[in-house]
């Protein structure tokens, strides 16, 4: 192919996604983004200056080599983009379709300071799903086994990562899962719509053909304690997530159609509920109040939305800019039809006589003074006082850390929150044992989750060495 | 997998299954349970351990088929296998180890109130049992709980020991004098029963709370039942608690919640019908 001019790349749009109409996927699980069209990639990826110095990578927090897996979608060579791809990042199929992307590669990219920066989420998903089906074009290599035997507890991003990455270098990996499939959030909070199943199945798959053995219904603190992990195996890694759902902590919310953000997608996405035929329960109101800003509450109002639900109203404290949430989710929130009450904090549920929730009580709120995190803090204003009538409410305000294991360990040391405490390589305070993910970050992101991951294996690595070495 | 080794009829609609789970025959204790689920797309339902047994490595599941996933369990049959079984889940059982303990089981809890009994006495307690059912043939686990002490059968019909509730058994023990500690397990309204019973005695008493749970492991919140005026999960932070301080009114409402839906479910042959799952 021949080259194109700077000035050629610069004069290419970028492209959309398509996508389901929202009056249509709004009734249904399937996919909302279909996924860009080859020449529609190959486009896109021609937008891309190849910097020199891309200021893109910075953004990433794996380091993905973008402008080089770029380059070779450009070129049309979808395996090089592939191998390239997956070098740097396990589990592309995901990461391109839930990484918060407007904050973080593409934010850094020079085309967006003039124009829309170019679509590196899109485009890594098209690759990785280019390589989801052509696995018999891409062979990854297996270091010599080292005898070396690690445990990972979690089956989230953060644990799957540091596997592959163990894994690839030699060692034996165990994952263990308490859940009895793995995947963690991507499997039991990110709904089907956004993330399908069969991806993530299909991704944890080419972990498995790499060595790593995934060992589910097994609760760390309880089937095994960590200690007796620290014995069987060289090194520990904990990546347990922050499973640990929060409450408001006002009146009504133990009343019958109350849930927690993580329950509701438990049964709706794990347990498929969403299924008519699936035998896991879940209530499917006619009205829903989601409490909440983060891409937990855009999921909960959404899935409540396609479970039927004629009206769903997204109850947030700030305003519109203060959420948390990915741009493109409340985008295709606000497409499919939910309905947004900001500045707005909910100060009871209401029930009916049979204690079933009938509304969530709220105040109107108005932005004072930033605080300490820069964003303006909301106070409420007295005597402003509202019902959204609802037969459903769902706690989307994020979780904590779970402190099942922690608290069977007390040797680990904890900061205020209940999070893991690691040094700059990922150790926690017990030599060996490793930590990394939502449980040392707090409720964060997937490709957070990931890079401690990466970032970890590699310290394991090292750390197995240094041991072996000192023990000659 | 976890294969079925064994399987015998305890009373009508009580089952009991040894299921292989050899790490949860050795480490489980009294007062703890399982998360299982049958198969492919059934539900995870939590079980109590009621007995293991480390030497086959197999834990006794006992199971009262009341609806479409209990019923499911108990329709298999040995060398069929449970696809996941999770555990040991919730809290082991707080024991004294002298003194007078009544243990009580209504209905199925007699069998989780079974491991209870064992344990008491193993640490060295006095164990009386009083146990219940409506007439003879609903009494179940009353041999093995003979083992370990004095039992008092009570039967609606009379039919069988004596005439009456457990509560009546339980409130002449109490009155009796001398009585430690309290296990009450099974029906809520029995639970609640003798809890009030105690009370004025001022003998602690331990229930063993069954609401809805998903997880297990303290992650969704589904499990919340009230005690003493907090929120707690019931699979992490129990699933026993102070039966003085537990809100039963709560307990009892929010397993209503599923009562249309599984009602439904129940009424249909698996897979084959969808009415009224989207009623509520
Ligand atoms: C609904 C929802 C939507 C989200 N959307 C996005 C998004 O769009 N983009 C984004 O970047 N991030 C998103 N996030 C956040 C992201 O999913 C998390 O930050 C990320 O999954 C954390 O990864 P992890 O590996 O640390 O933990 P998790 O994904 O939480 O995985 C931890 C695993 O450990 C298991 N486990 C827990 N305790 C034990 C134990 N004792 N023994 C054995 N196993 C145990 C759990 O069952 C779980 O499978 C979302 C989160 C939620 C809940
Ligand atoms: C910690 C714990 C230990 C348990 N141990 C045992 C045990 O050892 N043996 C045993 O037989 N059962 C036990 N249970 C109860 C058992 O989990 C439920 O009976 C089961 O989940 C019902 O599922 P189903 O699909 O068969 O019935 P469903 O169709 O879900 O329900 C049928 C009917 O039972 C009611 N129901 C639903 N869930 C419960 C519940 N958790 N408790 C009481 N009623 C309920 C429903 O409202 C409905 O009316 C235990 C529960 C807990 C929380
Ligand atoms: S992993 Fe996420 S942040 Fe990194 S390049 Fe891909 S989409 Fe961007
Ligand atoms: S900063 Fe933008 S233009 Fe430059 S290499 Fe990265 S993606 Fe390409
Ligand atoms: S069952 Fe989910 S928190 Fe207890």
């Amino acid at each position: 192919m021949s080259k194109i001019t700077v000035k050629e790349r610069l004069k290419i749009n970028r492209q959309t996604m398509p996508e389901q109409l929202a009056t249509i996927r709004n009734a249904n699980f399937a996919e909302v983004n279909l996924g860009l069209p080859e020449q529609v990639a190959i486009m896109e990826a021609q937008r891309c200056l190849q910097c020199k110095e891309p200021k893109c990578m910075s953004g990433c927090p794996v380091n993905v080599n973008i402008s080089q897996f770029i380059d070779f979608v450009a070129q049309g060579n979808m395996p090089a983009a592939a191998l390239s791809l997956l070098g740097d990042n396990a589990l592309p199929a995901v990461t391109g379709r839930v990484c918060p992307q407007e904050t973080q590669c593409e934010c850094e990219c020079v085309r967006g300071f003039k124009g829309l920066p170019v679509a590196i989420g899109y485009l890594e998903r098209y690759v990785a799903d280019w390589a989801r089906g052509h696995e018999d074009q891409l062979s990854t290599s297996v270091a010599a086994p080292t005898g070396k035997k690690i445990a990972v507890i979690g089956s989230g991003p953060a644990g799957l990562t540091a596997a592959g990455e163990l894994a690839k270098l030699g060692h034996a990996v165990t994952v263990y899962e308490a859940l009895h499939q793995p995947g963690g959030v991507l499997v039991y909070g990110i709904p089907e719509f956004r993330l399908p199943k069969a991806i993530v199945a299909q991704e944890i798959e080419r972990l498995q053909r790499l060595g790593v053995k995934i060992e589910c219904n097994i609760i760390v603190g309880r089937t095994y304690t960590l200690p007796e992990l620290k014995e069987r195996f060289d090194a520990v890694f904990i990546a347990n997530g922050a499973g640990l759902p929060t409450f408001m902590n006002i009146p009504g919310e133990n009343l019958k159609g109350v849930y927690s953000a993580n329950e509701y997608l438990t049964r709706v996405n794990l347990m498929a509920a969403y299924d008519p035929d699936a035998q896991t329960p879940v209530l499917r109101p006619a009205r829903a109040a989601v409490v909440g800003g983060g891409n937990v509450a855009m999921d909960a109002a959404r899935t409540a939305k396609r479970m039927g639900a004629q009206r769903v109203a997204i109850v947030y404290r700030r305003g519109k800019a203060e959420m948390p949430a990915r741009a493109e989710e409340v985008h295709h929130a606000e497409q499919e039809g939910i309905e947004f009450e900001l500045l707005s904090l909910p100060v009871e549920i209401l029930g009916s006589e049979n204690r079933w929730v009938t509304g969530l009580k709220c105040l109107r709120m108005q932005l004072g003074e930033p605080d300490a995190s820069g964003r303006c803090r909301p106070e409420p204003i007295p005597g402003s006082e509202f019902v959204v009538e609802c037969d459903m409410v769902i706690s989307a305000l994020g979780s904590r850390a779970n402190p099942l294991l922690t608290h069977t360990c007390p040797d680990l040391k904890l900061d205020k929150r209940g999070n893991i405490m690691v040094d700059d390589k990922g150790m926690t305070s017990i030599p060996g044992v490793f930590a990394g993910g939502d449980i040392v970050r707090g409720a964060a992101t997937v490709i957070l989750a990931m890079g401690d991951g990466k970032n970890t294996a590699k310290a394991i690595n090292d750390y197995l060495r240094i041991v072996q070495v000192s023990r000659i | 997998m976890h294969k079925i080794v064994a399987k015998a009829q305890l009373s009508p609609n009580v089952t009991r299954l040894d299921v292989e789970a050899p790490r949860l025959a050795e480490i489980r204790r009294a007062g703890q349970f399982v998360i299982v689920r049958r198969g492919e797309g059934s539900e995870r339902i939590p079980l109590t351990i009621a007995d293991s047994n480390s030497a086959s490595g197999t834990i006794t599941l006992i199971i009262q088929a009341v609806g479409r996933s209990t019923r499911e369990l108990v329709a298999m049959e040995p060398g069929e296998a449970i696809q996941d079984v999770a555990g040991p889940l919730g809290h082991p059982t707080e024991l004294i180890s002298s003194g007078h303990a009544v243990c009580v089981g209504g209905g199925v809890g007699t069998a989780v109130v079974h491991p209870i009994a064992q344990a008491l006495r193993r640490a060295g307690a006095r164990v009386t049992s009083v146990i219940g059912g409506r007439s003879r043939e609903w009494v179940i686990m009353e041999p093995e709980l003979r083992l370990l002490g004095e039992v008092v059968v009570c039967t609606d019909d009379g039919s069988y020991g004596r005439k009456g509730f457990v509560t009546e058994a339980t409130r002449e023990l109490l009155a009796a004098g001398g009585v430690d500690i309290v296990y009450a397990i099974g029906p809520v309204p029995m639970m609640r029963a003798i809890a009030n019973l105690t009370r004025p005695f001022g003998v602690r008493t331990i229930v063993s709370l069954n609401p809805v749970m998903v997880d297990g492991t303290g992650m969704c919140g589904g499990c919340r039942v009230g005690v003493g005026n907090e929120t707690k999960f019931a699979c992490v932070d129990g699933p026993e608690f102070d039966g003085h301080l537990v809100d039963f009114d709560l307990l009892s409402d929010r397993l209503t919640t599923y009562r249309e839906l599984e009602q439904a479910a129940t009424a249909c042959a698996p897979g084959a019908c969808r009415v009224g799952l989207n009623k509520i």
